[in-house]
């Protein structure tokens, strides 16, 4: 028992030490930061966080951040429902083959769709808009949502749906008012599955906006500049894309055990 | 054992879904496969020139190497993660008022954008201003600098990689470890089982749908992986951690030449494929085989 406890907690250290060191990076005054190793800042300074919410282009670009972000798992989860539903629960023409190539997007490397995207964007006048960040994603995120449901809608049995049938439920109602309380835990797991790729996905967004739409990322490259790296903006704008991954998780943290076997186990 | 309603009307429910696919991924596409027989000057001048392209990604070294550095890396990766993700969902506790907070460590590391990993580990890790860096060199008297040494850069993104995604298999393999019925365990111990035989012939054939899916994210996401050591390394020292999707980008954007870009990056959207496949062939056979069920 006692070492079973103690791998865990290195494992614990081994995944927050690196965190603390960018949090306590962020609270230091930059000559700080560069002339002395210290585990606490000797100096605390809000300084970082003020010249961030301070300024109107890092606050559009947590805004941008987020709105495609919540904008993706929007537009996934109503589309890639009644998708899982039919793969779980009908055999139609193609059915097998429509899956595959849905989860072949998953594996599309996105550096190859540079180019294309760019120009699909462009001439649809979405460039440079949440929007494109936000479709785009959903090459990957759509038939993860897809694959993961239906591996939830599948462990329903289908009694369940048949037995409503009879009972004169039509299939609208059926859904709603029985089907969707049944995977709840798996529509969950999709909303975060999408949240956190569409989150964390840096390069489709900074390909697919120049000024309007610009993302955290953008803003954070740019900070490391010829004229000196400043090292405390960049981390107090690190710590701060930390706060609503963590917010999610906390939301969910019940969820997880039961929801990560993604019904499939 | 199909129990499935067969009926062409599901299509109207996976059109939606289906159609937009086709708008973000075939036009796009199609577009690649036209730019990958073309030598592009820009945009509005090319000229076809059919296979040549493709012959030059199998024949140089730059899509060579960066290919090795690749399958090196998500083979290195692969094989700490799993082990390492089980190892440590077997420690998770799986009642008590812990489970939460433990649940939401593990967790957390998963949903740092790819730049912010690679910025907590370029500072992190470096000599002077690093926690660590500054460990292993003046501590350990190890000389390690990521932006000198291939050794100690190749090390950095391995670490990081580890560091970010362990948590995803922890997590699958606690999900698959707390479905396992208390059931199982009480036979195993009126057996007398070891700890080693009830891991192997209970909780392991338990893990294997949840296995698959993790060994399959865990190979795609790291074969695309780009933003993370692209922030620490910047793909170097020389092109020592330059991956696929860095290199594409350089060949894309950087050289703008598109139409080798666009062949380069077909080759590796197949090799994906292929692998990927093949994993997913293996896993659900090995599974069949032991009679999971």
């Amino acid at each position: 028992m006692r070492a079973r406890h103690f791998g865990l907690v290195a494992f614990f250290l081994f995944l927050l030490i690196p965190m603390y060191w960018l949090i306590t990076m962020s609270f230091k005054p930059n000559d700080e930061i560069i002339s002395q190793l210290s585990l606490f800042p000797q100096h605390w300074t809000l300084d970082h966080y003020r010249a961030i919410f301070g300024d109107a282009g890092w606050r559009a670009a947590f805004e941008h951040s987020l709105e495609y972000t919540l904008l993706n798992v929007v537009i996934v989860l109503p589309l890639a429902i009644p998708a899982a539903y039919a793969f779980s629960r009908y055999r139609f023409l193609g059915d097998k083959h429509l899956f595959f190539w849905l989860l072949t997007n998953l594996m599309a490397p996105p550096a190859v769709f540079l180019i294309p995207f760019f120009q699909l964007y462009h001439s649809v006048h979405l460039f440079d808009t949440i929007y494109a960040v936000a479709i785009a994603d959903t090459l990957f995120n759509l038939p993860l949502a897809i694959w993961i449901l239906e591996g939830f809608m599948s462990g329903v049995p289908r009694e369940i749906d048949e037995t409503a049938y009879l009972d004169g439920y039509s299939l609208p109602r059926f859904f709603v008012k029985i089907f969707l309380p049944l995977i709840g835990a798996g529509i969950g797991v999709a909303a975060f599955f999408c949240f956190m790729f569409s989150w964390i996905e840096v390069l489709l967004a900074q390909t697919l906006t120049t000024s309007n739409a610009t993302p955290i990322a953008t803003l954070m490259g740019s900070a490391f500049s010829a004229s000196g790296t400043d090292w405390g903006i960049l981390a107090a704008a690190g710590t701060l894309t930390l706060v609503p991954g963590a917010i999610v998780i906390w939301f969910v943290r019940n969820k997880i055990a039961s929801g990560f076997a993604l019904g499939r186990v | 054992m199909d129990t499935k309603f067969a009926d062409n009307r599901a299509w109207l429910l996976v059109l939606p879904a289906t159609l937009l696919v086709f708008f973000t991924a075939m036009i796009p596409f199609m577009a690649v496969v036209n730019y990958s027989f073309q030598i592009v000057f820009s945009m509005q001048n090319h000229a076809l020139i059919g296979w040549e392209t493709f012959h030059e990604a199998l024949t140089n070294e730059e899509f060579s190497g960066a290919l090795g550095r690749q399958v090196l890396f998500t083979g290195i990766v692969l094989l700490i993660e799993i082990p390492l993700g089980i190892a440590v969902a077997l420690t998770m506790p799986r009642t008590g008022k812990m489970v939460g907070p433990v649940l939401v460590v593990i967790a957390l590391p998963l949903l740092v954008p790819w730049n912010v990993v690679g910025l907590i580990w370029q500072i992190f890790a470096r000599g002077d201003i690093g926690l660590f860096g500054a460990f292993v060199n003046n501590v350990l008297h190890i000389n390690y600098n990521y932006a000198v040494g291939e050794y100690s850069a190749w090390f950095t993104v391995v670490l990081m990689s580890v560091w970010h995604w362990t948590s995803l298999v922890a997590l699958l393999a606690y999900a698959g470890l707390c479905s396992i019925p208390g059931a199982f365990y009480q036979a195993a111990r009126i057996d007398g089982a070891s700890r080693w035989a009830t891991f192997r012939f209970i909780e392991l054939p338990k893990l294997r749908g949840v296995l698959t899916i993790a060994i399959l994210l865990r190979f795609v996401y790291s074969f695309k992986t780009y933003a993370e050591s692209l922030t620490v390394t910047g793909g170097g020292p020389g092109t020592s951690t330059t991956f696929m999707t860095q290199m594409l980008t350089n060949t894309a954007i950087g050289q703008f030449a598109y139409g080798k870009a666009a062949a380069y990056g077909l080759l590796y959207f197949l090799i994906i494929l292929l692998i990927s496949y093949i994993f997913y062939i293996v896993l659900t056979r090995v599974g069949t085989n032991e009679g999971g069920a």
